[in-house]
């Protein structure tokens, strides 16, 4: 790696390390204790920053996937694979905490929440990008297709969204929303956890790039040796 | 290489040029001049010859499509299985079809991908006379083959490619077999 | 231009089909088997029946149309046909009007048959307006046809392409899915109300829309050899 890289990698590290540090001293002892869940509301941070971490992955995996189609340059694919994968980490997480909180609030690990069930068909639509890469072997076609995906799956986000909105919408549940205002510490506190977490998001994506950038290094270095030899 | 030159894919350095125009703006006009036989026919199995002809001859906007079309499938001697299904015929049948096919536009350039392969001597004969019959009117033939013996036999220039450059290029007027044979081994064997 | 190219390769699909009927006949198959899978899994009382009967319609009919997306590019592959396409004066987007309007055109055959089969399985008596239905099915099949003909494309050139379809394919046609069985549902029982109703189909409409529209732009790269 070279020493800029390395500078960069150290700074987002030692940014994130600073910022989580903040975030959690503000979760668990800034902010005011929740009357009805106690200590259980306080994923709720948690919960939100990823939410909108992985929003803003999932936007990053479109605006790459156009950028590779236009113009054909391989960084923007591993840009996209970075992202995707981060996203659907932090999907993933979404889908985990939602039910923490939700047994809780209203004694149930799954209600068809209408954030959480869109979050679901989102994991999906993730999930099929790494079957689309998974299933072709040439990079090249791979970067061409999972860019295609990228862009059609991005499409789909807002549609889905107010699709499950209005489906809910029509079988109106008994459980209720999220519930009212946020005081605002607490409020502070989840700015500050939602900016660490996209931190960390930035972070991983330093590392990733790194790691799949040495892939395709040693991958060139073989196909060079191989037409030495062949 | 044909990938390139039949349009189908940019080249990833240098330029095409097609009759000192660069090859990309007018695609669909050039297409229209180009003709491919392959090891794979390009014909649909469950349609006759008249259907798969009938819809190339569509596609490539072909005039008095129909006449054209028994025109073509008597130069290759396939007029008895008009109606016939594609999936009937013998491989060397299939072949010849997919040469009707290559030439029912009429174009100016051909390109022949392995074209012999899996070929009895009849249909060999018969693809030969086509070429040949072709190679008088105006227009450009493009063979790739290991089948070098045919290749000599049918053409006026050769060119040896190794890995994708051009190794060696000359007419072929007064080349023998194995004087070819030789210069192949020299310039692909070694690999150098 | 596109479109008579289009159409062409459409005819040629529809005489390819007409000679084997091997598409048509395996949706139609699929649709009614898994309609019987249904009658076993929720047995038909009164009460299930309407409840299930809309959404269980438009299970078959996707779980259907997704062997007819598959078949549209698979059978381009023998022979390396789609090759003979793409070096034809063809352009790319031709292909993909022609291969969607095969699809859509299959699925609607495919649907007129099954419907009246399953109210019958069912004794299921439609009190709403069967126009209205008919627009519903149209619009949801149209959306099914144009993304999934895009993504039967993209999966077409995979290893393990008929299990890749589905699992790409189902995501991405959930919002369709969604405002088809509410409409259906809504037009089938004749429930008077008109404003749901209306968003459901303007959702179905943007759908359509989107879906049609960014094929088009998207369908070269998917195709590049």
């Amino acid at each position: 790696m070279s020493t800029r890289n390395k500078t960069l990698h150290q700074a987002a590290g030692a940014i994130t390390f600073l910022l989580m540090t903040i975030s959690i001293y503000m979760i668990f002892i800034y902010a005011p204790m929740e009357k009805v869940m106690m200590e259980v509301q306080k994923i709720f941070y948690f919960h939100v920053g990823v939410a909108w971490n992985g929003a803003l992955a999932f936007l990053v995996v479109f605006v790459v996937s156009i950028m590779y189609l236009m113009t054909k340059d391989g960084k923007w694919d591993r840009y996209g694979m970075a992202s995707a994968e981060i996203g659907l980490l932090f999907a993933t997480l979404v889908l985990l905490t939602g039910p923490i909180w939700g047994k809780s609030a209203w004694n149930t690990w799954w209600t068809w929440e209408p954030r959480l069930t869109s979050t679901l068909v989102i994991w999906f639509i993730y999930v099929a990008y790494f079957l689309v890469r998974g299933a072709v072997a040439e990079y090249h076609r791979k970067a061409t297709l999972s860019a295609v995906f990228g862009i059609i799956g991005f499409l789909n986000v807002p549609i889905v969204y107010y699709s499950v909105h209005l489906w809910r919408v029509a079988h109106p549940m008994v459980f209720g929303s999220t519930g009212g205002g946020l005081h605002p510490k607490m409020l502070h506190a989840l700015i500050v956890t939602v900016f660490a977490f996209t931190f960390l998001y930035i972070y991983y994506m330093l590392k990733s790039l790194a790691i799949e950038t040495s892939r395709r290094e040693l991958e060139n270095i073989k196909s060079v040796l191989r037409e030495r030899i062949d | 290489m044909l990938k390139i030159l039949s349009l189908l894919i940019k080249p990833s350095s240098g330029k095409l040029l097609i009759d000192g125009a660069a090859a990309g703006d007018l695609n669909r006009k050039i297409k229209g001049k180009i003709g491919v036989i392959s090891h794979n026919t390009f014909l649909y199995d469950n349609l006759s010859a008249y259907e798969n002809l009938q819809f190339y001859g569509k596609l490539y906007q072909v005039a008095h499509l129909k006449s054209r079309i028994q025109e073509v499938l008597s130069q290759v001697g396939l007029n008895y299985v008009l109606h016939d299904p594609v999936r009937t015929f013998s491989r060397g049948m299939q072949q010849r079809l997919s040469i009707a096919r290559a030439i029912l536009h009429e174009p100016a350039i051909l390109f022949l991908d392995e074209p012999y392969t899996g070929l009895d001597q009849n249909a060999i004969e018969i693809l030969n006379s086509v070429l040949t019959r072709l190679t008088d009117s105006n227009r450009t033939i493009f063979m790739v083959t290991h089948n070098y013996e045919q290749g000599l036999e049918l053409s006026n220039r050769v060119l040896i490619l190794v890995k994708g450059r051009i190794a060696y290029a000359t007419k072929t007027e007064g080349i023998t077999s194995e004087g070819f044979k030789k210069l192949y081994r020299q310039h692909v064997g070694g690999g150098q | 231009m596109l479109l008579r190219q289009g159409w062409h390769i459409f005819q040629k699909d529809l005489l390819l089909e007409w000679h084997s009927k091997q598409v048509i006949s395996s949706m139609l198959t699929f649709s009614v088997l898994v309609v019987v899978v249904f009658a076993f899994a929720f047995p038909p009382s009164r009460g299930i029946t309407e409840a299930v009967f809309p959404g269980m319609i438009w299970v078959a009919f996707t779980f259907a149309g997704v062997l007819g997306l598959n078949r549209a590019f698979v059978s381009e592959k023998h022979q390396d046909c789609l090759m003979g396409l793409l070096l034809a004066p063809c352009d790319p987007v031709s292909i993909y009007i022609g291969k969607t309007l095969g699809t859509f055109f299959l699925m609607v055959v495919m649907e007129i048959i099954s419907l009246p089969l399953f109210l019958v399985f069912f004794d299921y008596r439609i009190v709403g307006s069967v126009g209205l239905l008919v627009l519903i099915i149209f619009l949801g099949t149209l959306g099914f046809a144009t993304v999934g003909t895009l993504l039967g494309a993209l999966a077409a050139n995979t290893r393990s392409s008929e299990i890749l379809l589905p699992l790409i394919l189902f995501p991405i046609v959930v919002p369709i899915l969604i405002a088809s069985v509410k409409a259906t549902g809504l037009i089938l029982t004749g429930s008077g109300q008109v404003e749901q109703l209306v968003t459901w189909i303007r959702l179905l409409v943007v759908y359509d829309l989107i879906f049609l529209i960014a094929p088009l732009l998207l369908f070269e790269y998917v195709l590049e050899v």
